[in-house]
């Protein structure tokens, strides 16, 4: 059965490296519904977190083929359950249409949106929340007349309470007994 | 300039192994000194513009870098990964931009995809026209990135000595394979501190995970309780140079061993717990006992859709350990029950003391009565047809006699490609160099060359058909150049064989565009000064067989074989292994 699955990756920020996991995803017909590229909090780690559509057994196969490129130092595969994310959106929406009901006080206190601009043309929204959320806010201003529509890749952090750091200082770690035990033995 | 990360290595342990002193040297100097530190001695490569400051500077190391011009940088290709499989030692091949590198391409798909280690160094145009479209300017970095382990580009002098160290360091620890480094044409000419450090890690990968001495044992206790346990054995067992603990664990649990296409000769032909090669046209017993097993061990190989068939009734009775470097490969096309990620000479070793002693003798004799039949309805009219016209499988029995059990043996794409896995004897480990995962056609002659380099000791034979032969022929040019003692059996079928031979089977008979008219083989050879023999007598095959060996340099033995011939048995397309086709009349 398909489902959604957040997969993050944390990387050296090494060129390229987008490329080679976009393209193990594109041999096997995956379709990154969203991805987003950042920094981590440990300098010099970059992040990214995508979105995809897939299978368990799929997930799996792909999240170890991406943990292969040289350059990635780990991958975690979540469930939507596993991680609380965001999104973020923007909609610019005809002034005239806005003004029409009584609409305003409801989009800044029921969805919690803030206005960024207004002119006597247009108003712009920002947004952010779950997808579901994002969405059904879209749908409400659609009859105000939206001019544009943009919102983000997810944003995710996980609820489990072990970091990047511990992750980077086991293998650091692992790295220098393995070759303690090479040079003891050797 | 913003630099990137090849240069600055986070957490990196630091320089272990510094070596001379700091001197000034351009970038192109960098290269060849940073060759010299990770201990190359022979270069297969095709100079041009972008590249030539490297090629210059390479005279003034002649004493130390041998370099060997092919006549085709897919030649290169090919020689440098035969260089690496029978040296154990990373290949190093050069190519310079546009043309050059994408004429590489074949040649680093295949060494990707048989994880052979090689450095691959393109030229790339001029840092401050990248990316302009520029005259023999290609992204080489995009297209060579679905088919390396990894690829960088350097621009300035001073990063070469560090990517270079990396490029060594990821080519041949844990799963092996080509890697890239393209460097702009300036930074061969900007000149640098020249100092240098292998390297010995990198944060982000890990070349082999610790064992688990859990699994190790539960494996060991799911084989000790296995009835018809069944070893399969591929090439990273002679990659991580597990032979002799293969032998033991064989010969300790009384396990038969059955081989993939690469891993021929990760078991003596000869041992009696020899069950064979899988897959579509591997032997009998072993295919069909894949699905009478209660235990597959897998040992360094990956499920391949030719060893398998049809997945779906794959090895039903049967519980999996499978053990590879690679944990990708761990469940990707067979579930296993207990995957092992790690070498496997590690895994072996630890393994051996928890396997209890047996014989299993009611279970390997039902490979021998399998074998009987294969035997009688396959292999004997194959290798001792005593009339009839030459055939493939009775060339290479012959050769195989009759040449030294250490010998190198080469073979292109195709029938003549599977008859020498089938019907040529291999005892010892590390002696067959073909192309497997990927079935390039045109391996054959450039890796003969390349083999042969990386030897002097060994002789070095190749099978090759006639139409893989002529699909880097000019292959002979360097042959006979660098004098390279290369024995070239050349299988003439007058036909694209392999392909025929599935028309014939899944197409009517209608032979599109396979049969091929050839020229005079022997004539062509002698152009070349390259003596040969033309035979298709099997009163001739012996001698002239005697005549190739004892030859000193080069020489081409052209066999003259049936030109309607199929190799059987066959899994064929959808079925499974267990319903091998062992016999099929020809209808024409
Ligand atoms: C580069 C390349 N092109 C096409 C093929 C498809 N192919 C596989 S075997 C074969 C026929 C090989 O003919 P030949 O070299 O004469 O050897 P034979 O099978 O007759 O022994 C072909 C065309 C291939 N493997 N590689």
């Amino acid at each position: 059965m398909k489902q959604e699955f957040t997969i993050t990756l944390f990387s050296e920020n090494h060129i390229g490296i987008l490329s080679r996991i976009t393209l193990i995803l594109t041999r096997r017909q995956i379709n990154i519904e969203s991805i987003t590229a950042s920094e981590s909090a440990v300098s010099g780690v970059h992040m990214l977190t995508m979105v995809v559509r897939t299978t368990p057994e799929m997930v799996q196969k792909i999240s170890r083929q991406i943990e292969k490129v040289v350059d990635v130092l780990k991958v975690f595969v979540h469930t939507s359950s596993e991680i609380i994310c965001q999104e973020m959106a923007l909609y610019k929406v005809t002034t005239r249409g806005l003004m029409s009901g009584s609409m305003i006080g409801d989009i800044v206190r029921k969805y919690h949106a803030t206005i960024l601009e207004v002119t006597p043309e247009y108003m712009v929204v920002e947004k952010s929340g779950t997808r579901a959320e994002i969405k059904e806010l879209l749908s409400l201003l659609e009859p105000c007349g939206v001019l544009q529509f943009v919102s983000s890749g997810r944003v995710a952090v996980t609820r489990q309470v072990k970091e990047l750091n511990a992750y980077l200082r086991e293998m650091d770690e692992a790295h220098r007994t393995r070759k303690e035990a090479l040079e003891f033995y050797n | 300039m913003k630099k990137n990360n090849n240069n600055t290595v986070p957490g990196d342990a630091g320089p272990v192994a510094t070596s001379g002193v700091r001197t000034e040297v351009t970038g192109a100097e960098a290269l060849l000194k940073a060759l010299v530190e990770e201990g190359v001695d022979t270069i297969f490569g095709y100079p041009g513009g972008a590249i030539m400051p490297v090629y210059d500077k390479l005279l003034d190391y002649s004493d130390s870098l041998r370099h060997i011009l092919t006549r085709h940088e897919q030649g290169a290709a090919h020689a440098a990964q035969a260089y690496a499989m029978v040296t154990g030692r990373p290949g190093v091949c050069f190519a310079t931009s546009g043309p050059g590198a994408t004429n590489l391409v074949t040649g680093i798909a295949n060494a990707f995809l048989d994880s052979v280690p090689v450095v691959f160094i393109t030229a790339q145009v001029t840092s401050s026209l990248i990316g302009t479209d520029a005259f023999q300017e290609t992204d080489i970095l995009g297209i060579s990135m679905p088919v390396t382990k990894w690829n960088a580009q350097v621009k300035n002098a001073a990063e070469i000595p560090e990517v270079i160290a990396r490029a060594f360091y990821i080519a041949r620890t844990g799963r092996p394979g080509p890697v890239l480094v393209d460097i702009a044409k300036d930074a061969q000419f900007e000149s640098m501190t020249f100092r240098y450090s292998k390297c010995t890690y990198i944060r982000s990968y890990n070349p082999a995970n610790p064992l688990i001495g859990r699994d190790i044992e539960s494996a060991a206790v799911m084989i000790n309780h296995a009835e018809r346990p069944l070893i399969l054995a591929g090439h990273g067992v002679i990659i991580s140079g597990a032979v002799a603990e293969l032998k033991a664990l064989a010969e300790k649990g009384g396990i038969p061993v059955a081989v993939t296409l690469p891993g021929i000769p990760a078991f003596s032909h000869d041992h009696r717990l020899f069950a064979g090669m899988l897959g579509m046209h591997g032997n009998y017993a072993p295919n069909v006992l894949t699905n009478r097993a209660d235990l597959i061990i897998a040992a360094g190989m990956r499920f391949d859709d030719r060893v398998t068939g049809n997945l779906k009734k794959y090895a039903p009775q049967a519980r999996v350990i499978h053990i590879d470097i690679d944990r990708a490969e761990i469940d990707k096309n067979v579930r296993a029950d207990i995957g092992i990620n790690g070498d496997a000479r590690e895994v072996l070793t630890a393994m051996l003391p928890h396997i209890r002693e047996k014989k299993r003798e009611e279970w390997i004799r039902e490979f021998r009565i399998l074998d009987r039949t294969e035997n009688e309805k396959v292999i004997k009219p194959e290798t001792e047809p005593g009339k009839g016209e030459l055939k493939m499988g009775e060339v290479v029995k012959v050769i195989s006699e009759l040449a030294g059990r250490n010998t190198v043996v080469v073979t292109d794409v195709g029938q003549h490609q599977m008859a020498v896995a089938r019907y040529y004897r291999f005892t010892d480990s590390n002696t067959l160099v073909t192309s497997g995962g990927m079935g390039t056609m045109g391996f054959g002659l450039p890796a003969a060359m390349g083999a042969a380099t990386g030897t002097t000791d060994r002789p070095v034979i190749a099978f090759i058909g006639d139409g893989g032969f002529q699909m880097t022929v000019q292959e002979l040019g360097t042959i006979m150049q660098y004098r390279i003692p290369v024995k070239i059996v050349l299988l003439n079928n007058s036909f694209l064989g392999m392909v025929r031979q599935w028309q014939e089977m899944f197409f009517n008979s209608r032979y599109a565009s396979t049969e091929m008219v050839n020229p005079d083989f022997v004539t062509l050879a002698s152009a070349y000064g390259i003596p040969a023999r033309k035979i298709n007598r099997r009163e001739e095959l012996k001698e002239a067989t005697s005549e190739m060996l004892a030859s000193e340099g080069p020489f081409i033995l052209v066999a003259e074989v049936s030109r309607i011939a199929n190799i059987l048995p066959m899994v064929e397309p959808g079925a499974s292994v267990s319903e091998v086709t062992l016999t099929y009349s020809s209808k024409s």
